[in-house]
């Protein structure tokens, strides 16, 4: 009896792999419906569903990455203080000194590439029609989704601390001002008057709510944290969950049922 | 910023490796071409571009100090402003979907990807150029640029083809392989080797690059330009055209409704789940020109070419804080009573009111228009609500288009013009 065989007929293997090894049709198929990881897929899927030059794989890459961002966003905590007091100086020494301070570096360019591949994969679904019926709900999904990653690295641009992150929100930040009716310098702001009271001023409107002040700082570093490590990703996740199952539900990735 | 001449070693060793890696690419299609496709011909014409990339290489490596043409640089710098820029993209895009059987040919493909890469690393000699296109929170940019670029021609190519099938009477490509196979292994190991491909890219780029990190942050000293993540450079660059309040949250907002509300006013059932052209031309313009044209070409031009004050700097000019762009534009109200020999002043509602009716004009006036003439089909298969809401996204869409046109022809800055309730288009 080799290892291998040895080590699949222990009971500590066969407690966690109800079945043998994906050898044949039958276990292949087993394979799929007992791991809580691989049931995400279906058992069997088109041939053109695996085709490199159909899919670009652009969606799993989204995923992997945000896996990713996640699993050296965890880590990074453990690092990393979101105060004006420690905020720059603990990226200074992931920089310089910790050990592992690559972990920023791949999690920087995880979320500019995921950036990226959430682009293109919108892009796939969008030249092969796969947003057609029955799938129409699911591509509202996505483009939420497509949203959501796009504010995760807004939000993430911030927290370095340095002249890049906080000049590159205030530019962002401040077309927030702007919004009709909701921005005092939007238009309509000025129609909400009770009794000669602006309702609407520089501390009550919505770049004061995405910054928690009227300027980008420390409650901005903190609002931005929080919305960066756990609102968003949470969202996220969820909506990840939606998105995959509905790919599912109906019936693949994509053509017609 | 320094001058162009004395090209660093490392630089000059670099672009050696670069081009000798564009060599190998190279003699791998004429190697292609002689055994695959059996085309001698082929094979002596990339055997022939491969020995320019040799030499190319051969001249970086033993540091000759080759470097970019100054009267190149110049004249392209010369040519170049936001309206030559943002021309030539529409031209080019237009060109590639309407010649698309001729210009997704392999070869031609490979033409042009050669042409960009024998320039784009002899404008790496360019400091200028260098030190923008090597920030290193630009380098996604060059990949976008290059992504889109190839997954559009990839798209394009494959259209092409199954518009060919659809014309013979066979199934598209994807049609034929409805046969199902088994996600273990055929899909499972995709995916792992996807992922070890990946993290293999990142952990190489994560060693290769270090992430960005300036001087602590400072209310007081202002970047000169101040910039946007680069993901949001296209609604930055809108800014030149249109006040916050429309190119920060009204056009996104419609930006996303429009991509959400997309599947329900896409009444055409064909070109589901396989690539087309021919049977859905009219919402690939449509998307191809938002995405590629509105959305990637300018947030090229937002990151590379904008500058100090976002003045528009050509590829190869230094980024002169102090270069003076005069601006004199002018609204259409002014125009209007200065054509009747008045001044535009009183109150709102008079002084912009052919600028109002303009605005209620595009808006209410010609939708209606439309369905009548050129939009009659699709008003009649349609219907009222799924029109109206499709002409709304598309005159949305149109409205930066327009408003450029209108400030390149006539510096018209805005069309409406009412600072009393901030609101101006």
């Amino acid at each position: 009896m080799s290892i291998g065989d040895y080590i699949r007929n222990t009971q500590v293997w066969k407690s966690i792999f109800r079945h043998p090894a994906p050898r044949d049709r039958r276990n292949r198929v087993v394979v799929m419906l007992t791991n809580v990881f691989l049931h995400l897929h279906p058992v069997s899927v088109r041939k053109s569903g695996i085709e490199l030059s159909y899919t670009w794989c652009m969606g799993g890459i989204t995923f992997f990455l945000f896996l990713v961002e996640t699993v050296t966003g965890v880590l990074l905590m453990f690092y990393y203080r979101p105060t004006l007091e420690h905020a720059y100086n603990d990226i200074l020494s992931l920089r310089d000194v910790t050990t592992l301070g690559i972990l920023r570096e791949l999690h920087r360019w995880g979320a500019h590439a995921m950036v990226i591949t959430i682009w293109l994969h919108m892009y796939r679904v969008f030249l092969t029609g796969s947003y057609k019926p029955p799938r129409e709900f699911n591509w509202g999904v996505g483009v939420i989704l497509l949203v959501l990653t796009l504010l995760l690295s807004f939000t993430g641009y911030l927290l370095p601390w340095d002249q890049l992150a906080i000049w590159a929100i205030t530019v962002g930040s401040n077309m927030a001002r702007a919004t009709p009716i909701m921005g005092y310098e939007g238009p309509g702001s000025k129609l909400l008057v009770i009794g000669g009271v602006e309702l609407i001023h520089s501390g009550s409107d919505a770049r004061f709510l995405l910054l928690g002040g009227r300027f980008v700082g420390e409650t901005t570093l903190l609002r931005f944290y929080v919305l960066h490590c756990v609102a968003l990703p949470l969202a996220a996740a969820l909506l990840i969950a939606i998105h995959f199952w509905r790919v599912r539900k109906d019936g693949g990735i994509s053509g017609a049922l | 910023m320094h001058d162009s001449h004395g090209l660093s070693p490392s630089l000059q060793t670099g672009l050696g490796l670069f081009y000798f890696l564009v060599m190998l690419m190279n003699v791998g299609f004429a190697l292609y071409q002689q055994y695959e496709t059996k085309n001698k011909v082929q094979a002596m014409i990339w055997g022939a571009v491969a020995t320019v990339f040799g030499l190319h290489a051969v001249a970086y490596l033993a540091h000759f100090g080759w470097s970019i043409f100054p009267w190149l640089q110049n004249s392209i710098d010369y040519v170049m402003n936001p309206v030559s820029y943002f021309i030539l993209a529409v031209i080019g895009f237009s060109a590639l979907l309407y010649f698309r059987s001729f210009t997704t040919q392999p070869v031609v493909a490979w033409s042009i990807l050669n042409a960009t890469l024998w320039f784009g690393g002899l404008a790496m000699t360019n400091n200028n150029f260098k030190d923008i296109i090597t920030k290193p929170d630009n380098v996604p940019i060059v990949m976008l640029i290059f992504s889109v670029g190839f997954f559009t021609w990839l798209a394009l190519r494959k259209m092409v083809l199954n518009d060919e099938r659809i014309a013979r009477g066979e199934p598209p490509h994807e049609k034929a392989l409805e046969e199902k196979v088994l996600v273990w292994p055929d899909l499972v190991y995709t995916e792992l080797i996807a992922m070890v491909i990946c993290t293999l890219i990142l952990i190489v780029w994560a060693i290769v690059l270090k992430a960005p990190l300036e001087q602590p942050a400072s209310s007081a000293r202002i970047p000169n330009p101040s910039k946007a993540p680069w993901y949001f450079l296209g609604l930055q660059e809108m800014l030149v055209y249109f006040d916050p309040w429309m190119a920060g949250v009204v056009l996104p907002t419609f930006i996303i409704k429009g991509l959400i509300a997309l599947p329900y006013i896409d009444f055409n059932q064909k070109g589901n789940g396989y690539y087309t052209f021919k049977e859905r031309t009219f919402a690939i313009t449509t998307f191809l020109f938002g995405f590629v044209v509105l959305w990637c070409v300018l947030i090229v031009l937002g990151t590379f070419l904008r500058g100090p004050n976002w003045n528009f700097f050509g590829p190869f000019e230094s980024w002169d804080p102090h270069k003076n762009v005069p601006l004199n534009n002018v609204n259409l109200s002014e125009y209007f009573w200065h054509f009747f020999g008045m001044s535009a002043e009183g109150h709102w509602l008079v002084r912009e009111f052919p600028g109002l009716l303009f605005v209620f004009g595009y808006l209410f006036i010609l939708p209606p228009l439309l369905a009548k003439t050129i939009f009659r089909g699709f008003f009649i298969r349609m219907g009222f609500v799924r029109y109206m809401i499709l002409i709304t996204l598309i005159q949305f869409m149109a409205s930066l288009p327009i408003k450029m046109v209108l400030r390149w022809t006539c510096n018209l800055k805005y069309i409406v013009f009412i600072p009393e309730y901030f609101f101006n288009i």
